[in-house]
């Protein structure tokens, strides 16, 4: 469960197990992505979602280890107060490592608003995302800090999109220092 | 257009993959808590005809992912603005629908889709709708039409992205199959970018995704220059 201010969001992990025949994949792990909204029936914003998360994770996991086999990740939203799909891109993260599945590398996700004057903020609410001129979220790679996964609302400029991305990325580190120190305090007690 | 039953219509062959969108506009009450707003509601369809990995039913994901990015593109670039859909304010307004159907899957579909829609959004010709004041009913004029306001012109260019380094621009079927992962960037005319969608697949460096938006805006001004020679030579003169 991550909540990073007041949105937050409930991940599950279940795998690598074994896979439906329609489903499953002759040399690599079949991974499902299922997110569900806080109110009301998945739709077709969920389903967007659920696509953006597949295959960010899809390629992190190093599924030819486990083929013929299902990986399911549920994600349930608990409370929306803006930056939803960083929060839920950070959940699936920690769920894989909580799980223990082999990863080529981890990935944090970062949102990023740009004000109309032309500040940039990161980790928006929904007031200060609806209020923005642009949102964008960013899933940086733990290697290099490279981009695996991006998404805009809103129009703005190349060079600010640039900005945008050098901020996400210098933000990972902090986040990346935050799953460290979980996972020390998790199995520090054990 | 290329049908002849909607109100704006485009037919668009990117390679072998081909993709028609009709636009039929109806009347309704605009929402409460926006009432000077119009809607325009896109829909992707992936038919089975188009390829043998989509089987007919309810929409799969690549269909409503694709329509919720089409959305997209509509709001960010804001080709059209939903307060000039609006004919009267909390009474009446119009309702784009815009069917986005692929009659021909070889990759790429994000491209076709968002030239169909653009294209077809340019054909469109709206009656003039007025209310009349004493009875309250709306009255269409058929014979005064008047096209659409379309403020800015989205372009996309999808890349496929292999092992990190090759990047392949508008790829086809097989290509996409064996790429490692996507980027589609959309720019409109004045070099902004209204979309950057990279949904997962390997990880690119910020040099590397600089370069695809670059080719992207280069892409942008050809593009435009042939949907402009297109919808001139069927304007009536």
């Amino acid at each position: 469960s991550v909540s990073p201010g007041d949105t937050s969001v409930l991940a599950g992990l279940y795998g690598p197990g074994e896979a439906k025949v329609s489903k499953e994949l002759p040399d690599r792990a079949a991974l499902e992505v299922l997110l569900r909204p806080k109110v009301g029936l998945p739709g077709v914003l969920e389903r967007s979602r659920e696509q953006l998360l597949r295959q960010t994770c899809e390629a992190v996991i190093l599924g030819v280890l486990h083929p013929r086999t299902a990986i399911s990740l549920v994600l349930q939203v608990l409370s929306d107060a803006g930056s939803l799909l960083s929060c839920c891109l950070n959940a699936a993260c920690m769920a894989l490592l909580d799980a223990g599945l082999p990863l080529t590398t981890l990935f944090c996700g970062v949102t990023c608003a740009l004000q109309p004057d032309g500040t940039i903020l990161l980790d928006p609410t929904a007031r200060q995302e609806q209020e923005a001129r642009a949102t964008l979220t960013f899933a940086i790679a733990s290697r290099e800090r490279k981009v695996l996964m991006a998404t805009t609302k809103g129009s703005c400029s190349v060079e600010e999109m640039q900005q945008c991305l050098a901020t996400a990325q210098r933000a990972a580190d902090t986040i990346f220092q935050f799953y460290r120190d979980s996972v020390r305090r998790r199995y520090s007690k054990s | 257009g290329s049908i002849t039953t909607a109100d704006g219509s485009a037919l668009v062959k990117l390679g072998n993959t081909t993709v028609i969108c009709g636009v039929k506009a109806e009347l309704a009450a605009p929402a409460v808590d926006s009432a000077n707003k119009g809607y325009i509601v896109p829909n992707v369809e992936l038919p089975s005809l188009c390829a043998e990995r989509f089987r007919s039913g309810p929409p799969g994901e690549e269909a409503q992912a694709a329509s919720q990015f089409i959305a997209d593109v509509i709001e960010n670039s804001q080709m059209i603005v939903k307060e000039d859909l609006c004919i009267a304010n909390g009474k009446l307004a119009w309702v784009l629908y815009c069917d986005i159907i692929c009659l021909d899957y070889d990759g790429n579909l994000l491209d076709a889709s968002v030239f169909a829609l653009l294209a077809a959004l340019k054909n469109v010709q709206l009656p003039l709708v007025t209310i009349n004041e004493e009875t309250g009913l709306s009255e269409v004029n058929f014979k005064q039409k008047n096209p659409l306001i379309i403020r800015k012109h989205p372009v996309a260019t999808s890349f496929a992205i292999f092992d990190d380094t090759l990047l392949i621009v508008d790829p086809t079927a097989e290509e996409e199959d064996l790429a490692t992962g996507t980027v589609t960037i959309v720019t409109d005319e004045e070099g902004r970018l209204c979309s950057v969608h990279k949904p997962g697949g390997s990880p690119l460096t910020g040099a590397k995704l600089q370069d695809c938006i670059s080719r992207a805006i280069t892409r942008h001004k050809e593009v435009k220059k042939l949907i402009d020679k297109v919808i001139k030579s069927i304007t009536p003169k």
